[in-house]
């Protein structure tokens, strides 16, 4: 992981980020699709969050009255930080640009942001929906964000450390790690983790437009034209990177580890696979379970922290 | 030596300044000799982080019998950089916001003398002037908590906590040094640390014991934090800016230099006591740091939890050395270093910003604040650097540090003995769990505050506070944004300072670069190519946006379900806010909210008034401190009763006590 920047880092990095920007609102798509098959609806062809996004940039901008300059820099920390996620993470390959900072603690805390940056953008135009939505999106932020980081750090004991692709690396060299016990409850808290953060059923219901219980909608209300389209890009893409991370974290055979044209495609083919998949799998688990009442959230949030723990103390037990 | 003595000078001189000088210049020249003295301080401390020398002064003139030592290496500069950068705003603010009381003669006077001790108690080099100088600190803070005392009530309670608890503490240090001289080893640091080995392990651990105590109650670790959200906010806000960034670093210093650099490391459970301090002092400070409603007790709170990180960082640290890892432990021990420069700036720019925001609105509850944004723009800024800095915000310096923390930590489960990893485990989960509920802190102090429509007349009418104070606090706002992108700049200093830390020689944990990179442990963070990469990204976005829109954004009204009539009382407030998360944590919080309704005279169905009212108390404090105090006060009304003023009680009392003595010494 030297300084030198290679074509193939370049490219990499360009096609993960072109990849997570058109395939995540597929991957929307998709689960949308299969809810609707699964319900007995015909529902909207898979690329309808693409056309949305279409419709939304030819809107006319409008701001809420009472709103300051946040309003407008909001979308734009959210595709900020949500992008330089994307683009440094190891998604494709292993050896994005900056793949040597592509640590958990900056993949955390830039997901982080992004999420600060929303919760603010809800509570400018001074609403009470938009409050009420900060609050509720922070608060299950808050909840969940240990639960990622802790079971991150649970990967990173048998790899020695906390770098992402180092973590990918060291799992392609050891397959039997996957199957470990640490691995198995890691995945447990990532996947309700990944749930949370990404405001799929149970936890938020991303198709409801009933006030008081919507949680991410609520806060981006006062969204509109381009805007709202910046908004739900950002937030699709942090869909599609989570997924992407779950994927290459527990799986990561495919990812390109060497520079040629081949390992890329390869890359590609297998992230588009490995995320169709996982989206399938959520999509499976939206169609079968019920909305849980908010307060009822932080219990499950609090099980995925304590899975992530318990998968820490077994990384350590068992090394 | 000589340039420190004269910026020692310097504030002292500004001391008198302050209590001699007519009404309409005194705050000014106090000021200005003040900020000059501070910063010629913080050169001598880049001077001697720079090259790594040790510079020391002795003189017998100034304290009898004694004398005054003075010895400044790079663990002493690097805590003297972080209260002198923090001095050099604090005097330049106050010459915007010194007015009635705080402009008074004894306030300014006591101000600079509160930071000359600052500058003082890190280069101590002996008991004597270790403890005059700590004993200046705690009083002349002490006096100024009351300086605003007509139009803050409060303070009286707040100071009366803060004087037992600080005097408490300052006895326990000093009975500590005591006992480590119980081997004739005199009062000098460096005999003291020349003669610690030939202690016996108990005295060495009595020692640290009773230091470890005074000195964690000064950086607000829980429990015996019950002063600090009291005493804080309620000082006015350059003393609480001077609190809260340096003072608290002090008692970090002094567990160090005692701890490491006099009884040498000791045993590896005094750094998992320590840790375990932190652990709990990070996650209670965060918590009560999203319910509180009171800028500057949320953010004192804040400083709780951020001590707390500071505290694992030092335990690890400890700990890790006693276990024979010398390079981990040095990058722990420059975790916890880079995190009390880093908290000393951010904090002391929001306690100012705090502190501009209630010279505006005349209030700090959050409840009755909103929409500063429009008319306080540069505190706004200052604020959302700040709070973006202490979420730990990739490319601002809080993350900078909890990175470094976080390597530390994780690099430490490579320790074999089982106490220490659980302690390294116990570390990674509460920096887990406090960023999340810092974020919510934040966005809270941020979004209510400044965001939405304004709660109250008086943050209706706020304007802009004067130049010289948003010029302290953009002062300030220099670290959060320096450290964060280049950190790189500060490692050759960090790694001196901890290695002076320490005590040990061992190679540099640190590869040189513009970012944080640690040799051999494969971790790095290039934070100047991650700013780069968001500004190209947002450039893009508003090159975009603005390409794409036909015309202007039109201003409408706010979607309010169909009617158009939204009063500023319908936004959310920071109560409810952080109500969710208070009652997820109600256990630990034990939250008491009372619901009191009055009912028309005519019908049970219709309400007059509703008063709803939620209180989160200090659960340690109602809980472990209230019993203490009242068995306390049972015993003093018990030995009123011998006082009962007759001349002849108290000559009876006298012959007995003397016949007692006799009896024992015969």
């Amino acid at each position: 992981m030297t300084g030198t920047i290679s074509i193939y880092a370049v490219v990499a990095t360009l096609l993960q980020v072109v990849m997570v920007a058109l395939g995540a609102p597929l991957l929307v798509g998709i689960m949308a699709k299969v809810k609707a098959r699964a319900e007995g609806r015909v529902g909207a062809p898979i690329n309808q969050p693409l056309r949305d996004l279409r419709k939304l940039l030819t809107k006319e901008r409008l701001h809420a009255r009472h709103a300051s300059v946040v309003l407008v820099i909001a979308p734009m920390l959210i595709m900020a930080s949500t992008v330089v996620a994307v683009a440094i993470s190891p998604l494709v390959s292993t050896h994005p640009l900056l793949g040597s900072s592509a640590d958990i603690l900056v993949i955390v805390y830039l997901l982080l942001t992004g999420s600060a940056a929303a919760a603010l953008a809800g509570l400018d135009p001074g609403t009470a929906f938009g409050g009420m939505g900060s609050s509720r999106a922070m608060t299950i932020g808050a909840l969940a964000e240990p639960a990622f980081l802790v079971a991150v750090i649970a990967l990173s004991i048998q790899s020695g450390s906390s770098n992402l692709p180092s973590i990918m690396v060291s799992t392609l060299a050891h397959p039997q790690w996957v199957l470990g016990p640490s691995r198995l409850l890691a995945l447990g808290a990532l996947l309700i983790v990944v749930i949370a953060e990404t405001g799929r059923i149970p936890v938020d219901n991303p198709s409801t437009h009933l006030e008081l219980t919507m949680i991410h909608e609520a806060m981006i209300l006062e969204y509109a034209g381009p805007e709202l389209a910046l908004v739900t890009l950002g937030e699709t893409m942090r869909l599609g990177l989570l997924f992407s991370l779950l994927a290459n974290l527990f799986l990561p055979w495919g990812i390109a580890t060497h520079s040629s044209t081949l390992s890329l495609v390869a890359g590609v083919v297998s992230l588009a696979l490995k995320t169709v998949l996982i989206a399938l799998g959520v999509a499976l688990i939206e169609v079968r379970s019920a909305k849980l009442r908010l307060f009822r959230l932080p219990e499950l949030l609090a099980g995925g922290f304590v899975l992530s723990v318990l998968a820490v103390v077994t990384g350590l037990v068992t090394r | 030596m000589t340039l420190f003595l004269v910026a020692l000078g310097l504030c002292a001189a500004a001391a008198v300044a302050g209590a001699t000088f007519p009404r309409g210049s005194r705050v000014v020249v106090s000021s200005v000799l003040g900020s000059l003295g501070c910063l010629i301080a913080f050169s001598v401390a880049l001077r001697i982080l720079l090259t790594g020398d040790t510079v020391t002064f002795h003189t017998a003139q100034v304290l009898p019998m004694t004398g005054v030592s003075l010895t400044l290496d790079p663990l002493g500069a690097w805590f003297v950089l972080a209260s002198s950068f923090v001095g050099v705003a604090t005097c330049l603010y106050n010459v915007g916001y010194a007015r009635g009381a705080m402009a008074s003669r004894s306030a300014l006077s006591l101000f600079m003398v509160f930071v000359l001790s600052l500058l003082v108690v890190p280069s101590a080099s002996s008991i004597m002037t270790l403890m005059f100088a700590w004993e200046l600190m705690a009083l002349s803070s002490l006096l100024l908590i009351l300086t605003d005392q007509a139009r803050h009530p409060d303070a009286r309670s707040a100071a009366l906590w803060y004087g037992v608890m600080t005097q408490l503490g300052a006895a326990s240090i000093l009975l500590g040094l005591l006992v480590m001289t119980s081997n004739g080893s005199g009062q000098n640091f460096a005999d003291l640390s020349a003669h610690s080995s030939t202690l016996s392990p108990v005295t060495r651990s009595f020692a640290f014991v009773l230091v470890l105590l005074g000195f964690a109650s000064k950086a607000g670790a829980v429990p015996l934090h019950v002063w600090l959200p009291k005493a804080h906010p309620e000082a006015p806000s350059p003393v609480s800016a001077l609190m809260s960034s340096s003072m608290v670093a002090m008692g970090i210093y002094g567990i160090i230099r005692v701890g490491e650099g006099l009884l040498h490391g000791g045993t590896v459970w005094w750094w998992i006591a320590v840790a375990l301090l932190g652990v709990v002092s990070a996650f209670y400070g965060a918590l009560h740091a999203t319910t509180s409603t009171d800028l500057k007790r949320l953010l004192a709170y804040s400083t709780i939890d951020i001590i707390g990180l500071v505290l694992i960082g030092v335990g690890a640290a400890g700990a890790l050395a006693d276990s024979g890892q010398p390079v981990i432990s040095r990058l722990a021990m420059s975790a916890a270093l880079l995190l009390v420069v880093a908290h000393a700036a951010f904090k002391g720019a929001l306690f100012l910003a705090a502190g501009a925001v209630e010279r505006a609105t005349a209030t700090r509850n959050l409840d009755l604040l909103g929409g500063l944004i429009h008319t306080m723009p540069v505190t706004a800024l200052v604020v959302a650097l700040s709070a973006g800095a202490i979420m730990a915000v990739p490319t601002l310096s809080g993350f900078s540090s909890e990175w470094l923390l976080l390597q530390g930590l994780l690099h430490g489960f490579s320790v074999v003995s089982t106490p220490t990893v659980i302690v390294m485990l116990l570390g990674v989960i509460a920096l887990a769990l406090t960023g999340g509920l810092t974020a919510v802190a934040f966005v809270k102090a941020f979004g209510i505050g400044f965001l939405g429509q304004s709660r109250s007349s008086g943050a209706a009418q706020a304007h802009e506070v004067s130049k010289f104070m948003t010029l302290a606090m953009g002062w300030l706002v220099i670290p959060s944004v320096v450290i964060g992108v280049m950190p790189g700049l500060f490692v050759p200093l960090l790694d001196r300072a901890a290695s002076s830390a320490l005590g040990t020689s061992t190679v540099s944990p640190f590869t040189r670069g513009a970012g944080l990179e640690v040799a051999q442990l494969s971790g790095a963070i290039q934070p100047a190519a991650i700013l780069i990469g968001l500004v190209a990204v947002m450039v893009i976005v508003w090159a975009l946006n603005q390409a794409l829109a036909q015309r202007r954004a039109r201003r409408v009204d706010a979607w309010g379900c169909g009617r158009d009539w939204q009063t500023p009382r319908m936004q959310y407030t920071a109560t409810s806010f952080a109500e969710p998360l208070q009652r997820v944590f109600a256990d630990v919080l034990r939250p008491q909210s009372d619901v009191e309704v009055t009912h028309v005279a005519e019908s049970r169905y219709y309400e007059q008034s509703l008063v709803y009212e939620n209180r989160v108390a200090d659960i340690l404090e109602a809980r472990g401190y209230r019993p203490i105090i009242a068995v306390a006060l049972r015993v003093g009304q018990f030995a009123r009763r011998l006082q009962n003023g007759s001349i002849h009680r108290y000559l009876a009392f006298g012959f007995v006590a003397l016949l007692v003595i006799l009896v024992v010494v015969g």
